[in-house]
């Protein structure tokens, strides 16, 4: 990505099959997901602009912290 | 032939047994020698009859353009459904006629292998299709290879990554799909998955052309379509409608109760549409507004005498019951979901008001979380008895539970949970 424009948004996504729900994603990554009453985690749909960096960098952080590898972040063209 | 607008057209020539091959070709006449269309298909605009109601063509258009010479065709013919009778119908009737579509659509993707699904807990079925294509193997001219595969029965089992993975690898699970549309893989080989009846579609536009198809039914829901009906009946049947004819006339030809409570469309991942709502048209596109379907073609008449939410109960609970327990939305939401219903069939003591807010928001929370769509049928019937049966469930709430609601007399014929409180997938 480097000095490219940072244009559109991304999307955490879950793997609920590899999921196991012991929510570690909820606390690294606490403005995008949050966990439900069983302790999977529940994600915030809309994507978020790529401009928002923190966001993006706790993204990160969730998907490299997420013991089953089942987060991945993927990148939307058009926000909205 | 058959005449462009009489009935029964995939049923055609049923006689109690399946047709053989000589009686099949009598019946419908030959296939065309000529290449398979995939416009011909285009131009039928023909719908899968497996529940999603997809455009066919644009289905096998996708894995068509797929690269790789081996390539699949898989015809589901695993009926999960408990209420549904409709592809058991169709196979012991016109086995032939099935296996002709599902070569043609082999033909239009480029794939060598037909694999043909359904399940060994069917052994009479199993039987039919081992017969029928034995008979083509010695008439062999036909081309492409058919194999029987026999999954062991499930409600998810016939899901269509989950009936791939069973073909790939000896497990009805199904498979994580992040994109849709997504192309199933069999190894490395793309698999074109189409229900039974669709193929028997197939098999009739490759002989008749897509005017022919078109000639019954709406210009958006072209043809017909096998109807299973059960509950309030004199006989559970299966009916060749075509699509558009009003839902009324549909259970009037059943013998159904004339003035029923409710109607469950599509299945047990189905919704309940109120009987005010009788006169709308069976397809896709009438039925959606009222947020109902014709999902696998099943409709169960509940009568006024019946309680909707014991129904519905039932139904959630043996549901929750067959997910595969993959992902922790389906696994914990769906029984979690159950046990309010049946506070809410309880009543007041139970907590049914309580029962009822949770029911509103689980709903909400494992909607779409699922690897696969078992959850969200779910979700869509418990919405729809919430929405159909609103008064009843405030009666409920209230600690006035009806009377129904006590009987052991019930119209959707769960099976028993015999596998109750099992792992049954580890
Ligand atoms: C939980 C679940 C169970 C299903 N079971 C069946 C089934 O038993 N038979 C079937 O034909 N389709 C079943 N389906 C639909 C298939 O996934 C798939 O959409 C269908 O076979 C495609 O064929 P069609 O395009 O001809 O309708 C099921 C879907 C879900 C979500
Ligand atoms: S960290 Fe990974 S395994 Fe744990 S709850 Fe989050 S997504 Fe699931
Ligand atoms: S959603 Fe349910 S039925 Fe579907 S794969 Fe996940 S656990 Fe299995």
């Amino acid at each position: 990505m480097g000095m490219r424009r940072r244009v559109g948004g991304f999307v955490l996504l879950v793997n609920p099959i590899l999921c196991d729900g012991f929510g570690h994603c909820a606390e690294l990554a606490p403005d995008l997901v949050h966990v439900d009453e069983w302790g999977y985690p529940v994600i915030v749909t809309e994507p978020v602009p790529l401009a928002n960096l923190a966001a993006l960098e706790s993204a990160r952080y969730a998907v490299r912290g997420c013991p089953r590898q089942a987060l991945r972040i993927e990148r939307v063209s058009d926000p909205h | 032939m058959i005449a462009p607008d009489s009935l029964p057209r995939v049923l055609h020539g049923a006689s109690g047994r399946p047709l053989t091959l000589a009686q099949h070709d009598e019946a419908f006449g030959p296939m065309p020698r000529t290449a398979p269309s995939l416009d011909l298909l285009e131009a039928s605009g023909l719908t899968g009859r497996g529940g999603a109601a997809f455009p066919t063509a644009r289905k096998a258009r996708l894995i068509g353009d797929q690269r790789g010479h081996t390539k699949f065709m898989v015809v589901n013919a695993m009926e999960g459904e408990p209420a549904a009778h409709k592809d058991r119908t169709l196979i012991s009737a016109n086995p032939h006629l099935v296996l002709d579509g599902a070569q043609y659509l082999a033909g239009i993707i480029g794939a060598r292998h037909v694999a043909v699904c359904v399940s060994r807990d069917d052994p009479i079925m199993v039987n039919h299709l081992q017969r029928a294509v034995h008979e083509r193997d010695r008439h062999s001219a036909r081309g492409v290879n058919f194999e029987l595969h026999t999954p062991p029965w499930r409600y998810v089992a016939g899901e269509e990554s989950a009936l791939i993975h069973w073909l790939d690898d000896n497990e009805s699970l199904p498979q994580y799909r992040p994109r849709r549309p997504h192309v199933l893989r069999i190894g490395h080989a793309p698999a074109l998955v189409d229900n039974a009846e669709t193929c028997a579609h197939v098999g009739l536009i490759a002989r008749y052309g897509s005017d022919w198809f078109r000639r019954l039914g709406t210009p958006t829901s072209p043809g017909t379509a096998l109807v299973s009906i059960s509950g309030a009946v004199a006989r559970p049947t299966v009916l060749e409608v075509a699509l558009g004819v009003p839902v009324r006339t549909i259970i009037e030809r059943a013998g159904a109760d004339p003035d029923p409570q409710a109607l469950l469309m599509g299945g047990y991942g189905g919704a309940w549409l109120d009987a005010r709502h009788l006169d709308v048209a069976y397809s896709a596109d009438a039925l959606a507004p009222l947020g109902s379907s014709v999902g696998a073609g099943v409709i169960i008449v509940l009568p006024r005498t019946g309680c909707g939410i014991v129904e519905t109960f039932r139904i959630a609970r043996w549901m929750a019951n067959e997910s595969a327990r993959q992902c922790g939305p389906c696994a914990f939401g769906l029984p979690a979901i159950a046990e309010d219903l049946a506070r809410l069939v309880a009543g007041d003591s139970a907590g049914a008001g309580a029962a009822y807010d949770r029911l509103v928001d689980r709903c909400g929370a494992i909607e779409g979380r699922g690897a696969c769509r078992h959850p969200d049928g779910v979700v869509r019937l418990v919405r729809s008895a919430l929405r159909v049966f609103a008064d009843h469930v405030e009666d409920h709430v209230r600690g006035r539970a009806c009377a129904a609601s006590r009987s052991n007399h019930h119209y959707s014929a769960v099976p028993t949970l015999e596998r109750e409180e099992e792992l049954i997938w580890e």
